[in-house]
């Protein structure tokens, strides 16, 4: 189910608590196995939960609650705009409009091409960098002015 | 850096002098050091720790010496210790900036830490927004694993400690310190009853404390320059420097650390003034759960814990939002509302429901369909969810309603009478657009 390499980053984790609390390393079991599946379907988490040895409604608990995790299919680039306050008082709702425009998507959207999914975010703890956009996850982009929006598309179409 | 601190010291150089080598340049782990060499008691690292009036960096301002001597230190078995790094209160983002420029000094603090309460192990949970920031964590832990100052026998003492690093994946809520060690169980982060309180029953059920990253960051320096040292840099009861993390309509939002009783006119100052020459108009002094003050009682301020307490607010984690005249109060309050309702983690009756209502309530009055009654069932709501819940973030959710309605009364007056906001629309636009220092 998932790769020999994504099995090793899990063990690395599972290293870092107790032998016998494996099940501390879930919420990073079911951040490798997303990233390597590009989505939480339901057969991912049954066997991170067996990996784990957890039953599989604990490991879909934590899969619902943290909302990093995307228990649908997503475009193949995951765009999150913060429109929080902090944010939104230096353009972050402007940010987000000019890229729905730009993709001609709403929020929670993808686009037709599978390329782009559009979410609303909370606070990402950089609102000193706002407008702020969080790509897969994993890539925060910081000052996001127009231009800077257009050439990140760019480079995501790439 | 705009910042002249002993955490974010003007000798760092952004993301270019973050390594082991360079913090060990810096007197980086000198304390550890000292502390090993002169096998130095942990009652006297905790009392240095109490000297120096330093408190909690993380929102609560509990003292932290006091904090580590709740720790029953002679109880058999595992302790254990966690940092607060779930930094994802709006308007807060220094501990990003201390974790990124300066990770050893999180490091070193937490194995003082670690010493001084008798814990074998550590976790830094860290927000699940800044993974670069996690990653280049996890490579600091494993330098200093490399210099034997983490694991077995540090130092060539008989005192181990081991530090891991935690990756959150986007939960508000793991901010409280209970649904932190909830999450690092590998469970959904909802706030335990307390108590027992985690220095008698904390992570895995054993003696746990938590503290802030900024709290951590400061510990060298205390055991390093001392007590006195530290408290002498702030007021008394407010020892040291903290960091403040200015957003909004400012010309240069970023972290400042500068020393507790500072006034607040001055750290404006530092930030580039109220952007484009505007009048300021409302600022939250400490991140988005504390009570909204007008622009004309912050300026008489100072910023440390008790002077914005007694302007009616708390200095909280030290976010420091600023809005100017540009800003409609009954949206930028529709926003928060939004925050803490989508946030609210469903377990206790009065806040899942209650924040819906507030956020609900908030946003009629700005699209125009208010209420007469509208801001008595605000009260009322608020009421309802304070002091009903197992955690905080009830009240977080209650307080900026309740403030930007005392303050901001008239305003959200006059969106119920006239269908619209007070602020002109085109003005509003113009004071949030993308702004770039």
């Amino acid at each position: 189910m998932l790769s020999p390499e994504s099995l090793k980053k899990i063990d690395r984790e599972i290293a870092k608590y107790p032998p016998d609390q494996k099940q501390s390393a879930s919420m990073s079991a079911l951040r490798i196995a997303q990233e390597e599946r590009g989505w939480l379907a339901n057969e991912t988490i049954e066997f991170v939960a067996e990996y784990l040895g957890m039953p599989a409604i604990a490991v879909y608990e934590v899969a619902s609650f943290y909302n990093m995790y995307d228990l649908a299919p997503v475009g193949a680039k995951k765009i999150v705009v913060c429109t929080n306050l902090p944010c939104a008082l230096s353009g972050g709702v402007h940010a987000a409009e000019y890229i729905k425009k730009k993709l001609g998507i709403d929020f929670n959207e993808t686009t037709a091409d599978g390329l782009f999914t559009l979410k609303e975010g909370e606070c990402m703890g950089a609102c000193g960098d706002a407008p702020v956009l969080l790509v897969n996850n994993h890539q925060m982009c910081s000052w996001m002015t127009e231009e800077k929006i257009d050439q990140l598309l760019a480079d995501l179409k790439k | 850096m705009t910042v002249q601190g002993i955490i974010l010291s003007p000798d760092l150089d952004g993301d270019r002098t973050w390594r082991i080598g360079d913090y060990v340049k810096r007197g980086g782990y000198d304390a550890l050091k000292k502390i090993i060499a002169d096998k130095i008691p942990a009652d006297q690292i905790i009392g240095e720790v109490k000297k120096s009036a330093l408190r909690g960096r993380g929102g609560a301002g509990f003292p932290t010496g006091l904090k580590w001597s709740f720790m029953p230190r002679a109880f058999p078995g595992a302790k254990y210790l966690a940092c607060n790094s779930d930094e994802g209160e709006p308007g807060t983002f220094k501990d990003r900036d201390i974790l990124r420029y300066n990770p050893h000094t999180v490091i070193e603090g937490m194995i003082i830490a670690g010493y001084a309460m008798g814990c074998e192990r550590g976790y830094n949970y860290i927000h699940g927004e800044i993974f670069e920031v996690y990653e280049r964590f996890e490579e600091a832990l494993q330098e200093a694993r490399d210099a034997g100052l983490l694991g077995k026998n540090i130092l060539g003492s008989d005192f181990s400690f081991e530090l891991y690093a935690h990756h959150g994946y986007g939960a508000y809520i793991c901010g409280e310190e209970t649904a932190l060690l909830e999450s690092i169980e590998g469970k959904k982060g909802q706030p335990r009853f307390k108590p027992p309180f985690p220095a008698s029953f904390g992570l895995y059920g054993k003696p746990t404390t938590i503290n802030n990253t900024e709290t951590f960051a400061s510990i060298p320096f205390i055991i390093r320059e001392g007590g006195d040292a530290f408290l002498a840099l702030g007021k008394p009861n407010n020892g040291g420097t903290k960091l403040f993390s200015v957003s909004g309509h400012v010309n240069k939002p970023g972290n400042f650390e500068i020393p507790l009783g500072t006034p607040f006119s001055t750290l404006l100052e530092m930030a580039g003034g109220v952007r484009g020459g505007r009048k300021l108009k409302a600022v939250i002094p400490g991140g988005s759960s504390a009570p909204v003050l007008p622009g004309s009682v912050m300026m008489d301020c100072t910023m440390d814990y008790d002077s914005i307490s007694k302007a009616g607010s708390m200095l909280g984690s030290g976010a420091v939002i600023v809005m100017d005249e540009s800003t409609c109060m009954v949206k930028a309050l529709e926003r928060l509302s939004y925050f803490y309702f989508e946030e609210s983690c469903g377990q206790c009756t009065p806040c899942r429901e209650g924040t819906g209502w507030l956020y609900r309530v908030v946003h009629r009055i700005e699209n125009g369909l208010g209420r007469p009654d509208d801001l008595d069932l605000l009260n009322s709501v608020t009421t309802n969810i304070m002091g009903r819940t197992i955690c905080a973030l009830g009240d977080a959710a209650s307080m900026p309603v309740q403030s930007f309605v005392k303050h901001f009364g008239e305003e959200f007056a006059f969106h119920i009478e006239h269908k619209k906001c007070l602020v002109p629309k085109d003005v509003q636009h113009e004071g949030s657009k993308i702004y770039v220092a």
